[in-house]
């Protein structure tokens, strides 16, 4: 396995993608003493290109190491950040890989990439009932975290109001509700 | 026929779901086929306390340093460096260099009591109680240490956006050095305790094995996945702190033994090899630390309005005894607490590959082979036992599960 730099990572999504490529970061920053590098990569794709990128780090790396995923409520739409990191086992070369995507609220689905990476089935089941993300083929769709008894259509990571109700939240005394 | 059916049935095995000791209890259900387990389950969230949503939209980022250190009991360093780390890298605020010394040596300090606290439970859940109270004697050392550093034995309260809080000065040296030496001194003693003795070795040698392909795939992180010969470790891979300026590398059981199997055996190795090397990790920082300022904006009112202004993302990832913990930040400017918070506790990838391990042993070996992968299971309080050929229900005492085990190490050592 080849160890491409960050510059030429960026150029292979370029290449894979084609139009479904939005946009790329590097993050760079010096570290202690030595001034050893700190990198991190940000790589927003189209949704429909979603998969295609996956299968592209899969290609990177054999079974990419998959964090999370972390996901935001940016009002009209939802971003979803896939934090993989690939080049690990080596000395100062691991890359964390962000993947961007943002599904617009009208249109919450998303693929599954459990088929890919096994281990994304925590994550994706946590994605589904916090955020309302619907995981398309995801082969285990229970709850993960929340409880049996708690509300259908409620997600707790939404600020929109399919979030948590005013009622379901206890304001301790002494604090004022914002 | 009916004879026939019976034989045939499964049951299933609910543990748990109340571990008190544990950052998240956890429920397993194994479906067994005599004593022989064949599939596992496992459920968590019953101690969801909404953590990530009290950093979004109750705390600012300062508090949230305090709240994050909450997060776990033992792992109470671990989780705010990761989350300063991420802050850091979304602001571009930089620590200095004595800070990120400091923040390393009590990381290291931090693993140190923690595989020994881990040594301890994995001996008792096997009912070697002598070695459990070795163990955590021993450990009473370093978190000794812990409390003379940092005034505190956990929650230390050591981390603050661009630097720590307190400076470990020249004058604690030899106090540090000495505790440090004597776990040198023990360490012979300790390898022999738990590498050389023939019941450990029959309770934990081909014992929950975890393939390489298996940890590959299942992401398993930390000292698990190492003991399966991935040699995957952040201090390595991708050094933050002061482990950029120092040459570490991934411990795996071939260092020790030539071969790796994945067992339960093996997972002690790693974190014994740990221990030693968090030893030295420490030494090296005492003699290359720096000197200077230990915070980049010791006025806590301006920190916070720079913060307040800031806009951005940043990932923090720090090695935790279990394994990698990971922080996503992201903050928008005109607003005190964070837009966007996401922990990922590596234990929370780790139980994955639990199904994988239990598959195929004896409900005996439980204890053993799920505490291997460091959450422990000592105070699961209730097993219920369903029969699923008559539908009946029994109930089993968390003392019952341990006698077992404990019956299996007699039967073995007879």
């Amino acid at each position: 396995m080849e160890l491409l730099s960050p510059e030429k990572i960026v150029e292979g999504f370029k290449m894979a993608l084609g139009d479904g490529f939005v946009a790329a970061k590097i993050y760079q920053c010096e570290v202690a003493v030595k001034r050893n590098k700190f990198r991190s990569l940000w790589v927003e794709v189209k949704k429909s290109a979603f998969r295609d990128a996956v299968e592209h780090i899969c290609r990177l790396q054999e079974c990419p190491h998959l964090a999370i995923i972390s996901s935001s409520d940016l009002g009209t739409e939802v971003e979803l950040i896939y934090h993989f990191t690939i080049y690990y086992g080596h000395h100062l070369e691991e890359l964390s890989l962000g993947l961007r995507v943002k599904l617009p609220k009208s249109d919450l689905k998303i693929p599954t990439i459990t088929d890919l990476i096994p281990g994304a089935i925590f994550t994706e089941r946590e994605t589904q009932e916090m955020m309302g993300v619907e995981v398309v083929g995801i082969p285990d769709s229970r709850r993960l975290f929340l409880p049996e008894d708690f509300p259908e259509g409620v997600y707790p990571w939404r600020t929109d109001e399919k979030g948590l109700p005013g009622d379901m939240l206890r304001i301790l005394p002494g604090r004022k509700q914002k | 026929m009916i004879l026939e059916e019976t034989k045939k049935a499964t049951y299933t095995i609910p543990v748990g779901p109340i571990h008190p000791a544990l950052k998240e209890p956890v429920r397993l259900a194994l479906t067994v086929d005599g004593e022989e387990i064949v599939d596992a389950d496992v459920f968590v969230g019953q101690v969801h306390r909404g953590i990530e949503w009290l950093g979004m939209n109750r705390n600012n980022a300062i508090q949230t340093i305090y709240l994050s250190e909450r997060i776990c009991g033992i792992c109470n360093i671990c989780h705010p460096f990761a989350f300063v780390m991420a802050v850091e890298h979304a602001t571009g605020i930089t620590p200095p260099p004595r800070a990120e010394y400091i923040r390393t040596i009590i990381a290291e300090m931090e693993r140190i009591h923690s595989h020994l606290l881990w040594a301890g439970v994995a001996a008792h859940e096997i009912g070697f109680d002598t070695i459990f109270y070795l163990a955590w004697r021993v450990r009473e050392e370093i978190m000794d240490l812990i409390e003379y550093v940092t005034g505190n034995r956990v929650t230390k309260a050591m981390f603050q956006i661009g630097g720590v809080r307190r400076d470990i000065t020249e004058e604690q040296f030899p106090r540090i050095r000495q505790s440090l030496d004597y776990y040198k001194s023990l360490f012979d003693q300790l390898k022999k305790v738990f590498l050389d003795d023939k019941t450990i070795q029959m309770r934990t040698k081909n014992v929950g094995i975890l393939k390489k392909e298996d940890a590959l795939k299942l992401l398993t992180v930390g000292p698990s996945a190492r003991a399966s010969g991935v040699p995957k470790d952040i201090r390595q891979d991708q050094p933050y702190a002061a482990y950029a300026d120092l040459d570490i590398k991934a411990m795996t059981p071939d260092m020790l033994t030539g071969t790796v199997v994945g067992d339960v055996y093996d997972r002690i190795i790693v974190r014994l090899l740990e221990v030693k090397q968090s030893i030295e990790i420490i030494e090296q920082c005492l003699e290359k630390m720096p000197p200077g300022p230990i915070l980049a904006q010791p006025k806590i009112a301006l920190l916070l309005k720079t913060l307040t202004k800031a806009e951005g993302e940043g990932v923090g990832r720090a090695e935790a005894p279990r394994g990698e913990v990971i922080h996503y930040v992201r903050l928008e400017a005109g607003r005190d607490t964070l837009a966007t918070w996401k922990v990922r506790a590596p234990t929370y990838v780790n139980l994955m590959c639990v199904p994988t391990i239990l598959k195929g042993m004896q409900i005996a070996d439980v204890p053993i082979a799920f505490a291997s992968l460091d959450p422990c299971l000592s105070c699961t309080n209730r097993i219920v036992v369903t029969d699923r050929a008559n539908n009946t229900k029994a109930m089993l005492s968390y003392e019952e599960l341990h006698r077992l085990s404990v019956e299996k190490t007699r039967e073995l050592q007879q």
